[in-house]
Parts: structure tokens; C-alpha cells; sequence
């Protein structure tokens, strides 16, 4: 099979590379790129833990061709923070212990950064019904309800840039 | 440098009980942890493994010349290039080792391992294994326990006639002169079903053979120690010529600790090829050829008095063990103990018959047995106080077991809240008033070991062993054996040893995850970490800080009636706090006048005239609300509340996660999951059509910590995670009870069994006892 070429943009960096066209988005994100924050827990798009962002709107990277994605702006789990400036999320995780074995972590981040994107003032049930894909064996999700509400509440500052 | 400054002095511990952010808590959320799963080494190969397509076969002959020929492939092994030896975790009792991992002569159940294939990537190792050509003889099969034990079943071993694995027994008081004196007497059949662990991180192992003889194996475990040891009976190594490595492992549940196929493939392929080869399970072989929960078929026959008091109980209970011992046998031990759980019964009978089953072997699974002994118990006993008029409440707290309780034989309970759960409970279910129509509370009542205090794995090591070191810039050098899965023992860990040092926990460097540099600990299962590994990590930390105290001591010549302590990095007199030191100058100085030796000392605890199971137990009671649909049976969790003895807590937001995650897999057990099979066969392999809980599915969770001190435990803690599994199926059958007036006797409690057994009670004259 011949490769073809790929240009995408991931956390504000751009890459060119030289992929199979079968590679699924998760696959050149981890084996071309090194960037293993996005884990893999199905293959079959059941459990959401391989979500990034495309262009700021969430996906299942294991659903999606990376060509597909050529072009595009591309956010994983290594971009969210700003350097060593966590974001209001990931520190809302950190406060209400919304993890655990932490596996699934990445995708549920990435699924609550573009839900509160485009709800910025949901209701708990919102949350529920927005992170519903995603799959936690661990925490009983409840506590990763609290993280997200906290932030849409404005516990939680964008890091302060000006 | 000795000085004054103003302590707040007044609180009892400085760290303990205080919510704390998970010490591995930056790396999980910005996707820095590195899981096994992400290890890449260089000139890595990657593992394929072929599985068999019968549930019971003779392998008579097998072809990889084919699949070896074709280009990017490595090559291929089989259970010839082992050593055949048959494996376990049963190393006290040999007769129990009966897997091989790579078959070399038959198989017994659908998916067992045949072969397995290295190659350059996971794409060609995949499409290799359709070239192996395996000739099998198919062989007749059976896959239900009562079944099993029928004289002219077929048989899986041929040593284990009517495929009986292991039976158990446990007995105390007069049994039958007890039901003499029952006045009501119960009997009841239970059906238990199984139940996938679902780890988001599938079972997955990289091994790397170099050619000095020394094997290194990233692994996502619970147990590095038992893998390393396995690893090296398996493959003829020295054990300490093995290194098994990885900090982070994606969940465990029960079913990391023994070794799997990923790992013994890998490594057997490595040792042939001496490359690093990685295996990684798909998400449908984690569900079709790992290990799983234990289904039970349970008989119970209970007799009480008049007024409720328990007299007499009798079980008998038949597991599917499927086609290995695995971990079963505990697990049958477990269900046996836990079915008298969390009540006082002066005469008890248990016996339990583990049988083979052309099935993928059941293991441990959080709770170990304990969660279908306690629906079984709790069902029954809600069937029972209905049928003489007792409140719940009353029935459980009459009979429930208290501090100084002896299990005749078997245990010592030292601390037991038991009461106050009933009575917090009890408040709860009050304060709800009148509930709405086909709306029903459940409560379950239950207790959990902190430890095992088993040790057929035979190792000559102490239970659990720290190292503590105290560096020059105050920065402390905490080494520790056990694992964290995410269960969060390296937070409650670090957190016992920066209260009992005096220091915070970002003073702490936690080093675990490696056979190489930490001491041996047997792993995160039976919900040993807090208790077991924590003393040991107390045990440590008081010897350092021993050491310390003495140098201070000298240095600033209180009068010797007064003693020293450190709290928060300040080293001070007791009876005035504010007269002492700062830590760090103080360790400097020490170690300088030590000639330059460090701080260091090492804990080990290993548990001694504690009875049979377990130095200490957690209990509590649960209740869940539901709602009942009539006309379609679906059930819907609305409101839940437990409460909780677990000692004294260490690391509350631990614990309230722990519950939360413990409900939701405990409710799927009761109500959604289950592995439906045909001829052996799982037939709902993938997260589609296997159900677990999802967000919009979860109750909200009330958690009510009801403190006590356990003797044993480090500060006074026990087990906080594995126990709150125990309750919720049960008490979510319950609530159905209390919702519909339909008690259902078999897992998973689905809308198909509750709406049959709620028009089996509207029908005229039936079930009407006369």
C-alpha cells in the first residue's frame, strides 16, 4: 500500500507525514507523532477514551481515518494544558478526584472541554447526557460530574493571561 | 538554629483525613503517565495470539511453517517451545497449578492460547495467525456446574473426578440442633451470574530477553512480585534475573494478578527472538479469554426465631470454575466466610463444590466471592423479616456482629461500626417519608476483609516491606512494593508516611512499579494496600523518624521527661510546640554527624495470630432507592446512601471515589451486566452489548463514614474499596422488593425477569400459601 502524505496541526504544531491511508487518526497520533496522552479502549468507538479534538468539535480518533483529518486542527490531551498552566478542567479533576486508574482521563477531558465549549451553562443532567459516551470503570462518574460542573459554575479561571 | 515559632498544634493528625490531590494526579490528566500500553522499545516487535475456536479439543497437530514464511513476520511459538509448566498461583499446593497459557495438548475452553506470533507491526502479526494451521480434535463438552458433576460427564482433568476442582468446607456451633430450635425455617435457591472486570487499559505486557540471561517485563499488573515469581517457575529464570516494570496500571479489578497470556506469550517470544515484543489484548479477547467473576449456584436454608433472632444457617453453594483454578478457590473459601457476614449466627454449615466447566476460567473480581454471598443472604433475609412482620433494621441490627465478636474458627473482630451504618441508614430511609407508587428502598448490610492472611503462594518474603530514606534536603525517599491501579494506595500511602515522619506529602518521592529498586509487596488484591502495605510503610517511617527524634534530642537537651514529635517539617517539644527545630536543618546536621550515612530504615508487616482470613474487617449497610416501571420492569436508580465503617479514614477523597466506583460496578453486576454463552461461546464480547453503567445511569451517592479504630490497621484504618462491591445487587434486589413486592432470586435482576415475576404474582391463586 502506498503512503500518502498528511498535514495536520496538532496542539498548535504542524506536522507532515507519511502514512498508510488506512491509519485511523489514534494510530498516527501515538505511533507517528509519540503523543500517548490519547489511549486506545475498544477499537470499536464504544468508550470514547481515544477522543480528541478536530477543529475544536470532539471525536473518537479510532473512528476517523487520519486522513480525514488532513488539514485540520488537531487538540489531544498533551495541548491542554498551557506549559506547566493546567486548564480550568484538569485542575477541577484534580480538586474533585475524578479519576482513578486514569486510562480513560484523556478522552473524558478532551469529550467536557468541547461540551463546555458549546454549553457553557449546563445543567448537571446536561453533563450526564453530554459525557454519556464515555466510559469510566473506575469512579462511578459522579465525581467527574462534580469537575465539570465546578468549572461551569466559574470555580475554575482560564490561566490569567492578561 | 533551635527557635520559636507559633504551631497550630491542635488538630490530631496534620495530614491524614485531609482531602489530598492524588500524588499521581498531574501525570494522569496530562496524559503523562505512561502505561504499558504506551511503551515503546527500540527494534520492538508486536504479539498476536491464537486462540482456540472449541470449547474442549485435542490439539493433535500444529502448523506455523505457513504463517512463519510470510514476510514481516518473526516467528511463531507454541506450547512446545515452553517448558509445559503447569501454572498457578497455588505454589503451596501443586495439584492446584493447572494451566499451561500455551496448551500443548488440549483445550478446554474457547479462547484459550495455542500460539502466538511476533511481528514487525500488529497488522501482519494478526494476519499471520490465519496461516497457523492447528489440527484439533474436537472432544465432547460441558458448560453448567449441576451438569459437571453428573457421573459420565465429560471431564476436563483427568485427575478431577465429576470435574470436582476444590470443595470446602466451614463449620461451627450445632447446626441441625439449631434448626430444632428455629421456629421458621427458609429455603432458598440463588443464581449468581458472572461478571467482566472491563479494565480500560486491556491486559497488555512488553517483554524484553537480552542476551545476559536477564528478562525485564512492562506489565500492566497489581502484582509485580507475583508476576516476577510466576515468570520465572514458567520460563526456568532465576527471579531476580527478571524485572517487572510499570508504574500506572489501567484498572485491575481481580484480574491482574495472575499471569496472562500477554505476558507469558510475550515473553516466551522475546526469550526466543531476543527482540522486545509487545502484546496488547483487543477489547474482545479481554472479554472472551481473561478471567472473570465467579457465577454461583447457591442453596440457603435459615432458621431464626420468632422474633428474628438467627439461629441457624446452611449453605451450599456450586461455582462454575471454568477450565482452570485460577483464584477460584479462594473465592469459593471467601463466599463461604462472607455468606455468615456481617451477623452473628451461633450455628453455620457451609460447603462449597468448585467445578470445571468448558468455560473461560473465573477468578478473583473485586469482592472476591463475597458480593453473591451477601445478594443471596440479603435477599433472603429481607424475605424473611417481611414473612414475620420485623422491620430491616431491626432484623439486621439484632443479629449484627460488634467488636469482640469471635467467628468460632475463623476470625476476631477488633472494630466493628455495624450499629451506627444501621442507625445512619435508618435516618436516611426515614427522612425519604412516603414514597411515590412503585417506588421501593433496599437496604444491604455488609463486611469485607482488610488483607488476606493466605499465603499458598508461598513466598518467603514478608507481607509487605517499605524503605523509607530522609535525603539532606529534607526530601524524603519512599519505596514501596505494592501497586496502584487506580485505586489510589500510592496517595494513601505516601499520606501514612508523611503523617507519621512529621512531614507533607509533597515532601515525599514515591518510587514503586519496579521489581528492581522497591521491596516486596504480594499486590493490590484482597484490600490489602491500606492496612498491610500502610503498616509497613508506618513501621518504616517511625524508624527514621526514631533516628531523627534522638539526633534532636541531643541537640536541644529538653529535660527528659518530655517527649519529642514532629508535625508539618517542625520538630518540637509535645508539651510546648512551639520549643523546636525545623526538619530539614535537623536532618542535615544528622547526616553530617552520621559521618554521611543516611536516614534510612525499612517496615515490613506480615499478619500473626490473626485468625484464618484477615486482621481486620470493614463494614457497612446500604441503601438504594428505585423506581419501578410496571409495565415494562425496567428499573431506574434514584437516590443511594452507605454508610461506611472503614476505620479511621486516611484519604477521604480516596474514599468517596472508591464508593462511587464500587456502586456502579456493584449495580451493573446487580442489574445490566452479565456474559450470556452458547456451547461456551460469549456472546456479547465488545462495550455495545455488554452493559455498564453510564453516566446518566448512576444514582447520586450519598457516603456517610461512620469512624472507628481498628488495633491493627496504620492509624487506626481499614479496607475502603473492595467491600463496598458487597452490597449493592443485593440491595438493589431488595428495593425492587420494596418497590413491587416481587423478590428475584438470580443476577442480573433484568426488566424481562422482574416483569415475569410481577405477573406471576397478579395471577389469581397462585403462589397463595395455604
Amino acid at each position: 500500500m502506498d503512503k500518502i502524505k498528511l498535514c495536520i496541526t496538532v496542539n498548535g504544531e504542524d506536522h507532515e507525514c507519511y502514512i498508510k491511508p488506512k491509519k485511523l487518526l489514534v494510530e498516527v497520533l501515538r505511533d507517528e507523532l509519540g503523543l500517548m496522552g490519547t489511549k486506545r479502549g475498544c477499537n470499536t468507538g464504544s468508550c470514547h477514551a481515544c477522543t480528541v479534538l478536530i477543529n475544536s468539535v470532539s471525536v473518537k480518533s479510532c473512528s476517523v481515518l487520519a486522513v480525514q483529518a488532513d488539514g485540520c486542527e488537531i487538540t489531544t490531551i498533551e495541548g491542554l494544558a498551557d506549559a506547566a498552566e493546567l486548564s480550568p478542567l484538569q485542575r477541577s479533576f484534580l480538586d474533585y478526584g475524578a479519576f482513578q486508574c486514569g486510562f480513560c482521563t484523556s478522552g473524558m477531558l478532551l469529550t467536557a472541554t468541547s461540551f463546555l465549549a458549546e454549553n457553557p451553562e449546563p445543567t448537571e443532567h446536561d453533563i450526564r447526557e453530554g459525557l454519556h459516551g464515555n466510559i469510566c470503570r473506575c469512579t462511578g462518574y459522579n465525581s467527574i460530574i462534580r469537575a465539570v460542573k465546578a468549572v461551569a459554575d466559574g470555580g475554575y479561571e482560564e490561566a490569567a493571561d492578561e | 538554629m533551635a527557635g520559636m515559632r507559633r504551631q497550630p498544634m491542635s488538630k490530631k493528625y496534620h495530614v491524614i483525613n485531609t482531602p489530598v490531590h492524588n500524588v499521581d494526579g498531574i501525570a494522569k490528566v496530562t496524559g503523562r503517565a505512561e502505561y504499558t500500553f504506551d511503551v515503546v522499545l527500540p527494534h520492538m516487535l508486536y504479539g498476536k495470539i491464537l486462540r482456540s475456536p472449541y470449547p474442549h479439543a485435542r490439539i493433535l497437530n500444529i502448523d506455523t511453517s505457513k504463517a512463519e514464511s510470510l514476510s514481516g513476520v518473526r516467528g511463531v511459538v507454541t506450547g512446545k517451545d515452553t517448558l509445559g509448566v503447569k501454572q498457578g498461583i497455588w505454589r503451596r499446593y501443586k495439584e492446584l497449578c493447572d494451566e499451561e497459557i500455551l496448551a500443548r495438548e488440549k483445550v478446554r475452553y474457547i479462547g484459550e492460547p495455542v500460539a502466538a506470533v511476533a511481528a514487525v507491526d500488529e497488522d501482519t502479526a494478526e494476519e499471520a495467525l490465519d496461516y497457523i494451521e492447528v489440527e484439533y480434535e474436537s472432544l465432547p463438552a460441558v458448560f453448567v456446574p449441576l451438569d459437571a458433576i453428573k457421573e459420565g460427564a465429560p471431564l476436563l482433568h483427568e485427575q478431577a473426578e465429576r470435574n470436582i476442582n476444590v470443595t470446602r468446607h466451614i463449620e461451627w456451633g450445632d447446626v441441625d440442633e439449631g434448626f430444632k430450635q428455629s421456629d421458621f425455617i427458609r429455603e432458598d435457591w440463588f443464581r449468581c451470574s458472572s461478571q467482566a472486570h472491563v479494565c480500560m487499559e486491556t491486559h497488555c505486557a512488553v517483554a524484553s530477553y537480552t542476551p545476559d540471561g536477564k528478562l525485564t517485563v512492562y506489565t500492566s499488573s497489581q502484582s509485580h512480585y507475583y508476576i516476577k515469581v510466576l515468570l520465572a517457575d514458567v520460563l526456568g529464570l532465576r527471579e531476580n534475573d527478571i524485572r517487572v516494570i510499570s508504574r500506572y496500571t489501567g484498572g485491575g479489578f481481580g484480574s491482574k494478578f495472575e499471569l496472562d497470556s500477554a505476558q507469558f506469550c510475550s515473553s516466551v517470544l522475546s526469550m526466543k527472538f531476543c527482540k522486545p515484543v509487545k502484546i496488547v489484548l483487543t477489547r474482545e479477547e479481554e472479554f472472551m479469554a481473561t478471567k472473570r467473576r465467579t457465577p454461583m449456584f447457591y442453596y440457603l436454608r435459615t432458621g431464626v426465631k420468632k422474633d428474628g433472632q438467627f439461629v441457624a444457617k446452611e449453605s451450599r453453594v456450586f461455582t462454575e470454575g471454568g477450565a482452570y483454578t485460577a483464584m477460584g478457590a479462594t473465592a469459593l473459601y471467601l463466599t463461604g466466610f462472607f455468606q455468615a457476614f456481617p451477623y452473628d449466627w451461633p450455628n453455620y454449615r457451609f460447603d462449597g463444590y468448585r467445578v470445571y466447566t468448558n468455560t473461560p476460567p473465573t477468578s478473583a473480581m473485586r469482592g472476591f466471592g463475597a458480593p453473591q454471598a451477601t445478594f443471596c443472604a440479603e435477599t433472603q433475609i429481607d424475605i424473611i423479616a417481611k414473612e414475620l412482620g420485623i422491620d430491616r433494621i431491626d432484623i439486621r441490627r439484632k443479629n449484627g456482629m460488634y467488636a469482640g465478636y469471635e467467628v468460632p474458627g475463623q476470625a476476631w473482630i477488633q472494630s466493628c461500626g455495624l450499629d451506627e451504618c444501621l442507625d445512619k441508614v435508618d435516618e436516611w430511609i426515614k427522612g425519604k417519608g412516603d414514597l411515590p407508587a412503585n417506588n421501593g428502598i433496599g437496604i444491604a448490610a455488609y463486611g469485607f476483609m482488610s488483607g488476606g492472611i493466605f499465603n499458598w503462594f508461598d513466598t518467603p518474603y514478608a507481607f509487605s516491606s517499605a524503605v523509607v530514606q530522609v535525603n539532606i534536603d529534607g526530601k524524603v525517599d519512599l519505596f514501596i512494593g505494592s501497586q496502584d491501579m487506580g485505586q489510589g494506595s500510592n496517595t494513601t500511602l505516601t499520606m501514612i508516611c508523611a503523617e507519621e515522619l512529621g512531614v507533607n506529602v509533597q515532601d515525599i518521592r514515591l518510587h514503586m512499579g519496579d521489581t528492581d529498586k522497591c521491596p516486596v509487596d504480594l499486590g493490590a488484591w484482597g484490600s490489602r494496600e491500606t492496612l498491610m502495605q500502610g503498616n509497613a510503610v508506618k513501621m518504616a517511617a517511625a524508624e527514621v523518624k526514631k533516628q531523627i527524634l534522638e539526633f534532636a534530642a541531643a541537640k536541644m537537651s529538653p529535660n527528659i521527661v518530655y517527649d519529642l514529635d514532629i508535625k508539618d517539617g517542625w520538630i518540637h517539644l509535645i508539651a510546648r510546640p512551639e520549643r523546636g527545630l525545623a526538619f530539614n536543618d535537623v536532618v542535615k546536621e544528622a547526616i553530617r554527624g552520621r559521618d554521611g550515612q543516611p536516614l534510612v530504615a525499612r517496615g515490613h508487616y506480615t499478619p500473626h495470630r490473626k485468625g484464618m482470613i484477615s486482621p481486620a474487617y470493614s463494614f457497612g449497610v446500604q441503601a438504594i432507592e428505585v423506581d419501578v416501571d410496571p409495565e415494562t420492569g425496567k428499573i431506574t436508580l434514584k437516590d443511594c446512601v452507605t454508610a461506611h465503617d472503614c476505620g479511621q479514614v486516611i484519604n477521604p477523597l480516596g474514599v468517596q471515589g472508591q464508593l462511587e466506583g464500587a456502586i456502579a460496578m456493584a449495580a451493573g453486576y446487580g442489574f445490566t451486566e452479565d456474559l450470556p454463552m452458547d456451547e461456551g461461546k460469549i456472546l456479547n464480547p465488545n462495550l455495545v452489548d455488554y452493559k455498564l453503567l453510564r453516566t446518566t445511569e448512576m444514582p447520586e451517592t450519598t457516603v456517610v463514614e461512620v469512624e472507628t479504630y481498628e488495633p491493627e490497621g496504620p492509624f487506626g484504618a481499614k479496607e475502603a474499596g473492595e467491600g463496598l462491591t458487597n452490597p449493592t445487587a443485593g440491595a438493589l434486589g431488595n428495593a425492587v422488593f420494596d418497590a413491587v413486592g416481587v423478590s428475584i432470586n438470580e443476577l442480573p435482576i433484568t426488566p424481562e425477569k422482574v416483569l415475569e415475576a410481577i405477573r406471576e404474582k397478579d395471577k389469581p391463586e397462585t403462589n397463595k400459601e395455604d
